[in-house]
């Protein structure tokens, strides 16, 4: 303190030279900040802006590319192609898709706008790897050069299998990697053909009923009925830790609260339950009763935890869940909640993350649709490791919802499941959103092997009737398939 | 076999442009720094080698990617221009400073260099205007030695700036902007001259008159400058003299409390700039969201920042690039162009010889003994490195963008003519000043001689 008063008082003494001399030093380092700010400011925009930048429909440098790349291979895992570009007898190039619309929304398009891994590896695809020498020999022989390729994370066994079996119904299968959150199979329904999209567009934009373009699976929110029950039976196990094995509960196939009534579906009387039995069995009037018991802060919480309002840890396209239970809930909303009914919605990717995390021992993976960026020659450009995007739940959490997951599939409403290759943990569920029960949404979200789980499952059916009847079963065919039964 | 060899060209020269333009900055570097005067002289000439190949380069470059052999002829007119114009300075002043007329022949070279390739017939332009405002700032350092009479002129410089100023505002738009006039085909920006009649105003004023008075006086005739501007829309520049004012004011009071007002005055000026005028608004909303207004008030934003990403660290080479995509790119936005093609590697070191240019403004300023030219030399620097970080700082989104030219890069004639007297100014100060200090060790050491 002492110096500085020194400082200045020395400087008050001195002579106006010096003090335009301290003037002009000063200018110096003030100039000179500004300009190190702003190498530091271009240094990082520069390394860290270009893939974005590129992809921007209002960047025209993309037509600088296609004069001179052709856009690259899109491979699944297992090395078919599913996408490439090919020039055809009239010298025209053109997008190929060899499995037509089975992969309209994972692979997507790249005319009249971009989507799926056609958007997200854009940057790549149209960017060439080729040596300067290849590059001349292209353009003696006056060909483009090749695109860097992207081999990505879909199974064609999976996909195809979840496709053909949500035929004609509206709905999405999403099957993920338990241990890093590859995507295995994305579908979505209804669907288009990517390699003719530009002739379809015209209908395909002016059809009034027309959502072939949205991704169910990553976008699409539904109300998730009693798949909900796992969040809320979570909220009750961490409000609950000690006492949960005492819940009883005698189910009269309703329950009354202020003048509410909700009942179990079809007005089946559960009788006498405790927590395993009425998650098992998917009975409304127990859960309604454990919602009302609930805190509604430390649920909230819970939710939140679940990434349910707020972003998802994925680069994909995607709609996070939206649920609410707090001051401003009343008693009717909290009942609607209990069973993921009311206004909450989900999509089937977030349901999907959940349950991965379950399986997981509660890490939450990133789901990816991308594992490696190569050139023509098979040298990795850039390879996608998966990414943790935190423990969401604790293990001992995981572990208890894995027991209720798996009580469902043993005794309970997915007992359909039970055979001697694998268990499976899931939980199914019925989404009214009309009176007519048939006209419900089925869901069912599962995974498997239950004691080690390696893949999870998540479908909706639209106006399919219940989880049990449809769901369940296309989650059979897509296990049977991945453990080869 | 033109293919081949038009591509290894292109790949070779991208990186042999920013190799070699890293060494000149290195040299302009040892030349800022170093004591060893000898070592100083070797780099300043070697600068001078450095620099030729580089123009040789590009123009090389673009030569093998146009196919047109007149740029070839563009190179052979730069380096016999930057070779006499090196030549002449130090034949006709051989106390010259080497190391601001090396940087200054680099950027001017640069400048015709890039403005070549975005345009042919605007670089033709460019080449006469370079070579005419030369010629008339040969004349300056002489001028300068000989008379005194400029700290006199106060009076002169305000009443010729105000008058230059207001003519263009009442003058016809241009890009919704009052700042150009035209007679007979020639455009003039009057800013960018009047620019030095301010600096020699404020300068001429504050170094005679030090009272409170004169300084209220001298503020509210700035503050008609900044209005002026402001109200023909050319913000860049009425930052630029609110900032040179209040420099100039703290480096002839030595009064830190200003550089506290200006600040406060200055950011109140800029929130009621911000609600008067809707030019402002559009220029700060563009700042701070420009991807949701991209089609509109961002777009020349936008597409600048397209420009600087897609050109990484080695650029994508001379003429690969889509400059033209960002618009007025030739005057405020060339320095994304230079990104785009040359890289950010060599757009940093074009930077680092700017501030090496300032650096050198503010060694000389610091040994010159006259209070009157120390303020002006002073001035010259803060004004010249200030528009630097104006137009650089705004093209990147670092700062809102103002729209000002980057100094002897640009295109533009008034840019180009008030630069060029601007650094000349420079040195004929800086030459007269070691002239009167070599006179003064001769009176000193002559007693000295005597009394041992």
């Amino acid at each position: 303190m002492k110096k500085i008063r020194n400082l200045i008082q020395k400087y008050i003494d001195s002579s106006p030279r010096y003090k335009s001399m301290v003037l002009i030093n000063v200018t110096v380092a003030i100039f000179c900040a500004l300009f190190f700010g702003m190498f530091i400011y271009l240094g990082i925009f520069v390394s860290t802006s270009t893939m974005e930048l590129y992809d921007n429909s209002y960047n025209n440098r993309q037509e600088l590319q296609e004069q001179n790349v052709l856009r690259g291979t899109i491979y699944a895992s297992g090395g078919e192609i599913l996408a490439e570009s090919r020039i055809d007898e009239n010298g025209v190039e053109r997008r190929y898709y060899p499995y037509g619309s089975v992969f309209a929304h994972a692979v997507g398009y790249s005319v009249n706008g971009r989507m799926g891994i056609e958007d997200y590896a854009n940057y790549y695809l149209m960017h060439s790897g080729a040596t300067l020498s290849e590059r001349v020999d292209n353009d003696l022989e006056n060909v483009k050069d090749p695109g860097y390729n992207v081999m990505s994370t879909l199974d064609v066994n999976l996909q195809q299998v979840a496709d053909d079996y949500l035929g004609l119904y509206n709905g999405a299968v999403i099957v993920t990697e338990v241990k890093t959150g590859r995507i295995l199979a994305l579908v979505s329904h209804p669907n288009f053909n990517p390699g003719s999209i530009k002739e379809d567009w015209e209908a395909i934009t002016s059809d009034p009923k027309g959502s072939q373009l949205l991704n169910r699976a990553t976008q699409g929110l539904y109300p998730p009925g009693s798949t909900f029950k796992i969040i809320t039976a979570l909220a009750f196990y961490k409000q609950n830790p000690d006492t949960w094995e005492d819940y009883r509960f005698e189910c009269t196939g309703n329950i009354m609260h202020d003048d509410y009534r909700i009942s179990c579906i079809y007005g089946t009387v559960h009788g006498d339950l405790d927590l395993i039995s009425s998650f098992a069995k998917s009975c409304n009037s127990s859960f309604v009763n454990i919602g009302l018991s609930l805190d509604r802060d430390m649920w909230a919480d819970t939710m939140d935890d679940l990434y349910f309002n707020r972003r998802l840890p994925t680069d994909l396209l995607a709609n996070y869940g939206r649920a609410y239970v707090g001051a401003a809930s009343t008693d009717y909303d909290i009942m609607q909640t209990s069973i993921g009914q009311g206004k909450t919605t989900l999509t089937p990717l977030h349901l999907n993350m959940i349950t991965q995390a379950i399986a997981n021992g509660g890490e939450m993976m990133k789901p990816y649709l991308i594992d490696e960026i190569v050139d023509e020659n098979g040298n990795v450009i850039r390879s996608f490791s998966p990414e943790s995007a935190g423990m969401v739940i604790s293990p001992d959490e995981a572990e208890f919802l894995t027991e209720l997951m798996t009580a469902v599939c043993e005794y309970g409403t997915a007992r359909v499941l039970v055979n001697d290759n694998y268990t499976v943990a899931g939980k199914t569920g019925t989404a009214e959103f009309a009176n007519d029960i048939n006209e419900s949404h089925a869901w069912f979200t599962a995974f498997a092997p239950a004691e080690d789980p390696e893949i999870c499952v998540t479908i909706i059916i639209e106006k399919a009737g219940t989880g049990v009847e449809y769901a369940v079963p296309l989650a059979k065919r897509i296990f049977d398939a991945y453990f080869g039964v | 076999m033109q293919i081949t060899l038009k591509y290894y060209v292109i790949e070779l020269s991208k990186y042999l442009i920013a190799f070699t333009m890293l060494l000149y900055t290195g040299l302009a570097l040892v030349c800022n720094f170093s004591k060893n005067k000898k070592a100083v002289s070797i780099c300043c000439s070697l600068q001078s080698g450095v620099l030729l190949v580089l123009m040789f380069l590009c123009f090389l470059d673009m030569t093998f990617v146009s196919g047109k052999e007149e740029y070839l002829y563009l190179f052979a007119f730069i380096t016999l221009f930057l070779f006499f114009m090196i030549t002449i300075v130090t034949i006709i002043y051989d106390k010259a400073d080497r190391v601001l007329l090396n940087n200054m022949c680099l950027l001017s070279g640069l400048g015709l260099c890039i403005v070549s390739r975005l345009s042919f017939t605007r670089a033709f332009r460019q080449y006469i205007i370079t070579l005419v405002s030369f010629a008339i700032c040969l004349a300056i350092p002489f001028v300068i030695e000989r008379f005194r009479f400029f700290r006199k002129l106060l009076w002169v410089y305000a009443g010729v700036g105000i008058v230059a100023l207001l003519i263009v505002l009442t003058g016809t738009k241009v890009n919704g902007a009052h700042i150009t006039y035209t007679i007979k085909g020639f455009t003039f920006q009057p800013s960018e001259i009047v620019k030095i009649l301010f600096l020699f105003f404020i300068a001429a004023l504050l170094y005679k008159y030090n009272d409170l008075k004169w300084i209220f006086i001298s503020a509210v005739i700035s503050g008609c400058f900044v209005i002026i501007l402001v109200l023909s829309k050319d913000l860049g520049s009425a930052l630029i003299f609110f900032v040179a004012y209040f420099m100039i004011l703290i480096m002839s009071t030595h009064n830190y409390w200003y550089l506290l007002t200006g600040l406060a005055g200055g950011a109140i000026a800029c929130v009621a700039a911000y609600n008067i005028f809707d030019h402002v608004k559009v220029r700060v909303v563009a700042f701070l969201d420009p991807w949701t207004y991209i089609d509109d008030q961002a777009y020349q934003i936008t597409q600048s920042l397209f420009a600087i990403s897609s050109g990484g660290w080695f650029g994508a080479g001379l003429m690969q690039g889509r400059p033209w995509d960002i618009p007025y790119v030739d005057q405020d936005l060339i320095f994304s162009a230079m990104c785009e093609e040359f890289g950010l590697l060599f757009a940093l070191c074009v930077l680092t010889i700017c501030l090496c240019c300032f650096y050198r403004m503010m060694f000389m300023s610091r040994i010159i003994g006259d209070k009157f030219y120390q303020i002006v030399v002073y001035g010259i620097g803060v004004m010249y490195i200030f528009q630097v970080f104006l137009t650089v700082g705004g093209g990147i989104k670092f700062i809102p963008l103002t729209g000002v030219t980057l100094p002897f890069i640009s295109y533009g004639g008034s840019s180009v003519l008030s630069t060029f007297i601007m650094f000349f100014i420079v040195q004929g100060i800086y030459i007269k000043s070691l002239k009167y200090e070599k006179s003064l060790d001769e009176k000193n050491t002559k007693p000295d001689t005597k009394v041992h």
